[in-house]
């Protein structure tokens, strides 16, 4: 009785306590990596290379003076970066970071929880994730505050949807919404990825995804050339931060979810499953900021015609094709 | 466990929902109605009907309050311009419904038909359960399932005729 809740709360621990590794780590090789793009050199002097200058961050961040404004709404003003931060980190429980193991006689699945609607858990958990960043911007009572949250709520509504139906696709071709199991589907080879069987619902959900997690170029809620900020203009410090790890965190997330449908997950030959999955989820992640050192914004308008002239339709496309083929 | 976690939800679900029309500020308002929403789903997650549960999140949490938030941010509501509330018919109109629902509640709860508690049928979450789900909303409920979608594109377009009057 006691050995499974033992092995629960290690799972928990250790994979809480790499997410926000990853989520710290994520910050530096950002600025190393975008500095490099920009034949610049980023964190230097902090820690060899500057690898210690996420700690260095987090520290400086927690020592900032914590102000409330006035004329502020305080309760949600203080719960906005909460409401943000925890989804992002909920949802990293359903994805499996590697096959079964056995310890102590207790066989478990490399992952927190094996719900059987992991995919829906995901979505649903990630949908309240906005929520932080509307309340957020409202309860500042600023104006630039206020349009960056109107922003980011449509901006999300309308990115969600695409993001939904990209995945359908790979589900009916798996025949389940269990995360475990879409990876066994995909475990017999390189050939077998999602990836190759729905190309097109894969371009969807790395598009959709990366205008999900608000980053560049679709990142018009924060855009600081014409909204100073965004939804997080008036936070300061660790409430700052936790935006911040909150977007992260969902980087992270989308990067694994993205790895785990339609590159086969931890599967693949000689490296330990786990080192395959951080391999697969890296490449997203290092891809997220090659395209920010790359591509310039979109405009608001375009942002939301490309949603829904475009990526829209094609899911809605890419679902029925596949349908027709799943049938036959 | 399973008690313990519906007494949870349960209360959760009816504090907030008293707190939705008991605010006079309508963020917080609508901030109570989330919370409500949420708990719902944390009841059909117990009732082992997960996939409604994820649906419950995703459409009514996540899509739909957020419009909401979306309208109450744009008007600027405020908390004072209610006013007192004058109309005494409403109140007590309100006051004989709401008791009729109670009454009306209690005796289907006596007549057994809140038998709460899991579904017999099994973890409703596996897919199999989703293909039966969409295979009833094809055959038995068909004509109901399309009546709801012809009623949405009806919606749809009213709204986009209200909005773009010189379409």
């Amino acid at each position: 009785m006691l050995i499974p809740i033992i092995i629960m709360v290690v799972k928990v621990l250790v994979i809480f306590a790499g997410l926000m590794t990853c989520v710290a780590y994520m910050t530096y090789a950002e600025r190393k990596v975008v500095a490099h793009i920009q034949v610049r050199k980023g964190p230097l002097f902090v820690g060899y290379h500057g690898l210690l200058q996420p700690i260095a961050d987090a520290v400086k961040l927690l020592f900032k003076e914590d102000f409330t404004l006035a004329g502020c709404n305080k309760i949600i003003y203080n719960l906005a970066p909460l409401v943000t931060f925890i989804p992002a980190l909920l949802a990293i429980a359903v994805i499996p970071v590697g096959d079964q193991i056995t310890v102590a006689g207790e066989t478990t699945n490399l992952m927190i929880s094996d719900l059987n609607v992991g995919i829906l858990f995901i979505f649903a958990v990630s949908s309240l994730g906005i929520y932080g960043l509307v309340l957020g911007g409202w309860s500042a009572n600023s104006k630039y505050s206020l349009l960056g949250a109107l922003r980011s709520s449509a901006q999300m509504i309308s990115y969600e949807v695409s993001l939904g139906l990209s995945v359908i696709g790979v589900l009916l071709l798996a025949g389940t919404l269990s995360l475990n199991e879409i990876v066994k589907a995909q475990s017999g080879g390189i050939l077998d990825w999602f990836i190759f069987r729905q190309p097109i619902g894969f371009l969807l959900f790395v598009t959709a995804a990366i205008a999900e997690t608000n980053r560049i170029p679709f990142d018009l809620p924060e855009a600081e050339a014409e909204l100073v900020g965004g939804y997080h203009t008036e936070y300061a410090g660790m409430k700052f931060a936790m935006f911040f790890m909150g977007e992260y965190a969902s980087m992270i997330t989308v990067s694994a979810l993205a790895a785990t449908l339609f590159l086969g997950g931890w599967s693949g030959p000689i490296l330990p499953p786990v080192v395959w999955f951080l391999l697969k989820m890296s490449f997203f992640l290092f891809s997220y900021i090659w395209i920010r050192g790359t591509l310039p914004r979109f405009r608001y308008d375009q942002l939301m015609r490309f949603g829904w002239l475009v990526l829209f339709p094609l899911a809605l496309l890419n679902t029925m094709v596949t349908a027709l083929i799943a049938i036959l | 466990m399973v008690t313990a976690a519906f007494i949870i939800f349960g209360l959760a679900a009816i504090v907030s929902a008293i707190m939705v029309i008991s605010f006079r500020n309508p963020m917080a308002s609508a901030i109570a109605l989330i919370v409500t929403l949420c708990s719902i789903a944390g009841l059909f997650a117990i009732m082992g009907a997960t996939f409604v549960a994820a649906l419950q999140v995703i459409v009514y949490a996540g899509a739909i309050m957020v419009l909401f938030l979306f309208v109450i941010m744009l008007l600027n509501l405020k908390r004072d311009e209610f006013g007192p509330e004058k109309r005494k018919i409403q109140r007590t109109l309100g006051i004989i419904l709401g008791l009729l629902l109670v009454l009306e509640v209690g005796i289907f709860i006596q007549a057994g038909l809140g038998d709460f508690g899991p579904s017999p049928a099994g973890d409703k979450g596996s897919f199999t359960s989703i293909t039966e789900l969409s295979s009833l909303l094809f055959t038995k409920y068909l004509f109901a399932f399309e009546v709801t979608s012809l009623l949405l594109l009806v919606a749809i377009v009213g709204a986009v005729i209200l909005a773009k009057k010189k379409l």
